[in-house]
């Protein structure tokens, strides 16, 4: 496993004859997630200090935005946290929407919660899988990896791409779903999820390697946890039943019957417990989204905002204008800012958008959950050894083409 | 401003009481306060930051400091804003401080609040280059190593000025200035009835409206009409109309007509068309001009080898005849 470890002597003497070492971690390695390079000081193989360096990957999203209608810049937002892109896409549409003070159809609503929700699904199939193979497991992850695929379908077959969907819209979802796929999902939540999952789980959730790796690491009181602007799962195993979900609902969350799960020891094992029962709550929310789901358009008629149907194209020449106007010029913003954020399957994934009247955002900043989680990872592995590193990281859940923008 | 809230953005505790509390307790710390979008937004004067924040977060209660932004107004005296997004977890609220500063006033760091403010800190340094006074760790953190420039910026480029690419003959990657094939198009969306304050490309002579040879007054608001300083508005009047309506004016008859069928291919009428319109294929016209023939075969090219070892990747050395397809047609 440490092929990509390269040990850089001549580090600070620590006393008689023995030298603590530099050590790059990454920025290619498979425990990184992605192209995360952290300088590590060790102490034999005990971690001093982290310091991770990020933006490896920092393409200037929030640039781009800046030169791109509102509508261009959705579809970079899937983007950002590759691995649960409708939930990244869900904040700028209702940032956009509160700037605008837009209703949105009901059903659009809980197609937007059930498709987040897959997405939560999603992200934690893959975070799950990979800690666990971070810390010696393999078999997990290939197991959740075949979920994961299924979600990738479902995906597919309601905005016709399996990762960067680009299906929500300011004012609704791009299209509605088909009926069939709706039962398909049904489906699946009685019977794949529960199966699959629950058989992967089995393997790890009471293995005693698994929890001798992670019980009792880098653990994080719950001063700490808010001081450092710890979110989501983080933040919950810390004990404090924060979820904005819950606290500060959005779109028909509030009308969702769910539990927030919270930790109880605050340390690597609470964090992937939490994120293995958010999984089974996600679940209890689709299931009542596709029971409770009206039938109604998927998208606002304000025809300023949402283009006109195909088939009014080609009746009405109003229509045509709109969709004209709507995919070159786009919509204009009155002006103003504000900051939403919604719970994102890493924590609070936020966005600060500040409108000048025009058809593009004057700023865009977006709020990634791992800026702040990461750079918690130096104080969380003070004094753990260095194998632990991988599991601190891994319960994190870090996506770095988040973290960097 | 009591709109009713349409949207379904996330919803939280409400304002009520929240700014005048707030604005109370700063004191002299606050320069401005308002709500807007449902968001409650206070600017406090630069050296205040980390008091006003420390007084937020112990007497109320906002305890997360979720993130910090930096916004670009070139045209403001000073032009950073650096934008303070607190969450109180206690209170279910939010709030929105900022600060404005310039290229060289230290804004007070905040990392003696929340320890997460040293990265958020050292982004808004990267990306703007505004500076904070006592955050120890003031480094670059989004940008390359040793990138120069703060790019974020309004007069920053969207392209940058470097680029980089990973050299075959010095076997590293090497940095080179931005060479665009295609300048950057950004279009102009800003309707002339709508608010752009400037003249319309091509339309230099139209604004502003010169006054008309006889200007007629026009009555004002209330129907006043001012006589001694007649106002117009649009195109002149004019006195005397100008018409073509003589068909000698236009120079329309029998003899234009002619000379207009001289150009026109001569029609024949065909099955399978509309009639009077002809074929699609115009009639042939003789000429002495010999019509160009099928190209010669390439197989036939004197000194040149079926299968000779053209590198298609890279521009050819001076002198190996043309670049692209040439070494393409070898096999048809």
């Amino acid at each position: 496993m440490s092929v990509n470890l390269t040990i850089d002597q001549g580090g600070a003497p620590l006393g008689e004859g023995i030298q603590s070492y530099t050590l790059n971690f990454g920025p290619q390695h498979p425990a990184a997630h992605g192209v995360l390079r952290m300088v590590m000081e060790l102490d034999g193989e005990v971690i001093e200090r982290i310091d991770p360096h990020v933006g490896l990957l920092h393409r200037g999203t929030e640039k781009l935005i800046e030169y791109k209608t509102y509508l261009q810049a959705l579809p970079y937002f899937d983007r950002l946290d590759y691995v649960s892109p409708m939930c990244m896409e869900h904040t700028w549409v209702l940032a956009i929407e509160k700037l605008l003070n837009l209703e949105v159809p009901i059903r659009a609503q809980y197609l937007r919660v059930l498709f987040a929700e897959l997405t939560r699904i999603k992200n934690h199939l893959l975070n799950i899988g990979s800690h666990v193979m971070d810390v010696g497991a393999m078999t997990p992850n290939l197991w959740l990896f075949e979920l994961r695929e299924d979600l990738m379908n479902f995906y597919e077959r309601a905005s016709g791409a399996r990762m960067h969907a680009a299906w929500f819209r300011p004012g609704g979802v791009h299209q509605d779903v088909p009926l069939k796929l709706l039962a398909d999902i049904s489906d699946w939540l009685d019977t794949r999820l529960p199966t699959l999952f629950e058989d992967a789980m089995s393997l790890v959730v009471d293995n005693r390697i698994f929890k001798q790796r992670n019980v009792d690491i880098a653990i994080v009181s719950k001063e700490d946890a808010l001081a450092w602007g710890f979110s989501g799962p983080m933040i919950r195993a810390a004990g404090i039943p924060w979820d904005l979900r819950k606290s500060q609902p959005y779109d028909v969350y509030d009308r969702m019957d769910f539990e927030v799960p919270i930790g109880t020891n605050s340390d690597c094992y609470d964090r992937m417990m939490i994120r293995v029962e958010e999984v089974r709550q996600s679940a209890r929310i689709m299931k009542q989204c596709l029971a409770e789901m009206p039938e109604g358009p998927i998208a606002s008629d304000d025809r300023k905002i949402a283009p006109p149907k195909r088939g009014e194209m080609k009746q009405s020449m109003e229509a045509m204008i709109h969709h004209f106007k709507l995919y070159t010029e786009g919509f204009h913003v009155p002006a103003g800012e504000c900051y939403v954020a919604t719970e994102s399957p890493k924590g609070e994934f936020g966005v600060y958008v500040v409108s000048d009247g025009t058809n593009k955002p004057y700023r865009c900043k977006i709020r990634p959950t791992a800026f702040s989680h990461l750079q918690a990872m130096d104080f969380m592995s003070k004094g753990h050894m260095l194998p632990d590193a991988t599991a601190i990281l891994g319960a994190i859940d870090l996506v770095l083409g988040e973290c960097d923008r | 401003m009591t709109t009713p809230v349409l949207h379904s953005a996330p919803r939280y505790a409400s304002h009520e009481g929240m700014r005048e509390g707030i604005s109370a307790a700063l004191g002299a710390m606050l320069l401005d306060s308002r709500e807007q979008n449902g968001e409650l937004l206070f600017t406090v004067r630069r050296e205040a930051i980390e008091d006003a924040l420390r007084l937020l977060r112990d007497q109320f209660q906002y305890q997360q400091l979720m993130d910090i932004a930096g916004v670009d107004y070139p045209s403001r005296l000073e032009r950073f804003e650096v934008v303070y997004m607190l969450l109180s977890v206690t209170r279910n609220h939010r709030i929105i401080v900022k600060v404005s500063t310039d290229e060289t006033s230290p804004v007070p760091t905040v990392t003696t609040l929340w320890p997460n403010a040293g990265w958020l800190e050292r982004e808004t340094y990267d990306m703007y280059g505004v500076l904070f006074d006592g955050n120890l760790d003031l480094r670059r953190i989004l940008t390359d190593y040793g990138f120069e420039g703060h790019p974020f910026r309004k007069d920053f480029p969207l392209t940058g000025y470097q680029e980089l690419r990973y050299s075959e003959e010095q076997k590293r990657v090497v940095y080179e200035p931005v060479e665009l094939p295609q300048d950057l198009r950004n279009f102009d969306f800003l309707s002339p009835w709508e608010g752009a304050d400037y003249p319309l490309a091509g339309d230099e002579k139209a604004s502003p409206v010169p006054p008309a040879p006889h200007a007629q007054p026009v009555p004002e608001k209330g129907g006043v009409v001012d006589t001694k300083n007649p106002v117009t508005r649009g195109a002149p009047t004019v006195d005397v109309p100008q018409t073509t309506d003589s068909p000698k004016e236009t120079g329309a008859g029998a003899k234009t007509d002619d000379k207009a069928a001289d150009h026109v291919a001569p029609g024949r009428v065909s099955k399978g068309t509309v009639s009077g319109q002809g074929d699609a294929n115009p009639d042939p016209v003789e000429t002495d001009i010999d019509a160009p023939g099928a190209p010669e075969a390439t197989e036939s090219r004197p000194g040149r080898d079926a299968d000779d070892d053209v590198d298609r990747d890279n521009k050819p050395e001076s002198g190996t005849g043309k670049p692209g397809r040439s070494g393409e047609g070898e096999g048809a």
